[in-house]
């Protein structure tokens, strides 16, 4: 077996090969808006010094400016704020209707829940032009609430389709069981049905939340001043003056927005993936 | 769904009956007015948001409404007959193939390669796996500029590795977003950074779906590695490979953040796509007719895309 040993050893070396390459390439943009957050500005602009080491001290002059001098937190205060109106708009009207799907709606349940899912494939850049007018019809124009109003249309959908999935699995004897002690269907709904759903509604929350503050084109399109923005579009828009980029603090505000986005949504992953894979999957 | 239940579904399918055929407990009095009033609020709410704009993007497309204009006048096609003549759209159209091919093409083989090599449980799996979600989970538009700082004209560090290399001379190394051929290179290769980690997890829930004696089996009978991958894994494989490239066409093919972010279509529109076109038309340009009619040309694609997914879950159902 002395072959069959080697080749084993040729896989694993290719494996960790494999492991470590991808691991670098697809985290080192992260791992050099760390670098350069901390480094000083002689040292970042002077292309004769090491990139990959501190040449000079390192600093917080460039965090210092980014909470000090910009709207950075103020972005992150309204994308938090759209985020939430977003998924308590997406629950209001998701829940009822993945459960609808689920249980009362039959054999067309399947299908609508198929075609509520497709609705998720319409991209922004297909209706922002039209929704732009309709935004400015409605005032909203400028205002967190031009993307609060629009972005359940994408997060419904999908969030629909999770919960569907969800709700399909609770075994059917609890609610008729809950029913024949009295309570009507819709009263199951409430009082057993989402009480025993709090990880799938959670999974929606984080989802819904997630997409809001990755969203870029609609957000793009519909805010303009400064103080509104969303920080997906504020952080690339506002931190550049004219020319000038202000790398320090652009990468600062990358990172740490970043980070906990997907950190939070890591943990929830392989719930939306099972959205996703559209029963190709069982 | 697990097999009993497929079978009654199908079985109501093949009966049709009006009141529900199998399952008439699934309803009880009044559950299919229930459901409706349930189910209405969601889709009418979606409706309103995505039907009416695909709508007005059509009447927008045979009119000649601009921002600031009153009034409205039918032009018929006229518009379609313009972007289609000018060489700015033909132009985005024939990046929006080499971009969304060039970076599919890419994005699956990584991803197929990076989902084999996590399929088995190993000491820091969790870590890895969480190093090569991020170009996914962090927003595109602030990944999308760290790598415009990565590439940039002067600091590029890929630049300087080159430089130290004495592969190019200081001032003389490539200009990633500055050149038409090494922007459109540029463009594709952060794409396929941010999507590869999806079309990743996707085959990853494909794979570990496999039943493990299959492969076992077929390593008994003496298949090695590249056998047991050509003649049993990828086949086997075949829906999911079929979901993860589908999902991936729809976000490359309509997305337009990571050009704007890193190239704003430029050199002189050579990394234009389709969607940034209608961005740049519709609604910095103004012109509402010419924008809706150039993001009109994405319909195609959805449509031919949508199509086939339904083919996947519906032979997912099915078998």
């Amino acid at each position: 077996m002395a072959a069959g040993g080697v080749r084993q050893g040729f896989f694993t070396a290719g494996h960790v090969a494999v492991l470590v390459a991808f691991s670098v390439l697809l985290a080192f943009p992260f791992y050099w808006m760390l670098i350069t957050t901390f480094k000083g500005t002689s040292d970042l602009y002077d292309i004769t010094n090491n990139p990959f080491i501190f040449n000079a001290p390192p600093t917080l002059e460039h965090l210092r400016l980014l909470f000090g001098e910009t709207m950075y937190l103020r972005w992150v205060g309204n994308t938090a704020l759209a985020g939430a109106l977003v998924v308590a708009i997406t629950l209001l009207l998701a829940l009822p209707a993945a459960y609808a799907l689920a249980r009362l709606t039959g054999q067309w349940g399947q299908r609508l829940g198929i075609a509520i899912f497709l609705t998720y494939l319409v991209p922004p850049t297909l209706l922002f032009i039209p929704l732009s007018r309709v935004i400015a019809l409605l005032g909203l124009q400028d205002t967190i609430w031009s993307v609060v109003v629009v972005y359940p249309s994408f997060t419904i959908p999908f969030s629909t389709w999770l919960l569907m999935g969800f709700f399909k699995s609770i075994p059917r004897e609890l609610e008729d069981a809950a029913m024949v002690d009295g309570l009507t269907r819709f009263g199951a709904f409430v009082k057993l049905v989402i009480p025993i759903s709090v990880s799938g509604i959670l999974t929606v929350v984080i989802f819904a939340f997630t997409l809001v503050t990755q969203e870029f084109v609609y957000a793009l399109t519909f805010i303009a001043p400064e103080a509104h923005q969303m920080v997906g579009v504020g952080v690339p828009t506002f931190l550049v003056r004219g020319d000038v980029y202000y790398w320090g603090s652009l990468m600062a505000a990358c990172l740490i927005t970043s980070l906990p986005i997907a950190l939070v949504y890591n943990l929830f992953l392989d719930r939306f993936i099972a959205g996703f894979t559209v029963g190709a999957v069982k | 769904m697990n097999p009993a239940e497929q079978r009654a579904e199908r079985r109501g399918g093949a009966s049709a009956a009006p009141t529900g055929g199998e399952k008439p407990r699934a309803r009880g009095p009044g559950g299919r007015w229930l459901g409706a009033a349930m189910f209405l609020p969601a889709i009418l709410y979606v409706v309103a948001i995505i039907g009416i704009p695909f709508l007005l993007a059509f009447l927008y497309a045979v009119g000649d409404v601009r921002v600031g204009s009153v009034g409205y006048h039918f032009v018929g096609l006229q518009n379609f007959k313009s972007v289609l003549q000018s060489p700015a759209f033909r132009r985005s159209l024939t990046n929006s193939v080499i971009f969304t091919v060039g970076s599919q093409a890419l994005v699956i083989v990584g991803a197929f390669t990076l989902a084999l090599a996590l399929r088995d449980k190993f000491r820091g799996r969790g870590v890895v796996r969480f190093l090569v979600m991020l170009p996914w989970v962090a927003p595109v538009s602030l990944g999308a500029i760290g790598w415009k700082w990565i590439l940039d004209s002067l600091y590029s560090v890929i630049n300087w590795v080159l430089v130290a290399m004495h592969l190019f001379r200081p001032f003389d190394a490539p200009q990633w977003l500055g050149r038409p051929t090494l922007a459109m290179l540029s463009v594709i290769l952060v794409h396929t950074w941010h999507v590869l980690p999806f079309s990743t997890v996707i085959l990853l829930a494909g794979l570990t779906a496999i039943p493990r004696d299959i492969p076992e089996a077929a390593a008994v009978d003496g298949a090695g590695f590249w056998r047991t991958l050509v003649h049993i894994t990828i086949p086997m494989m075949r829906p999911i490979l079929n979901v993860a490239l589908l999902f991936g066409i729809i976000f490359t093919f309509t997305d337009m953040t990571v050009v704007y972010i890193l190239t704003r279509g430029g050199p002189y529109d050579t990394t234009q796509v389709v969607p940034s076109l209608a961005f740049f038309t519709g609604i910095l340009g103004g012109d509402l007719a010419e924008g809706a009619a150039i993001s009109l040309f994405l319909v195609p694609i959805l449509v031919v895309v949508a199509y086939l997914m339904l083919r996947v879950a519906h032979r997912a159902e099915v078998t």
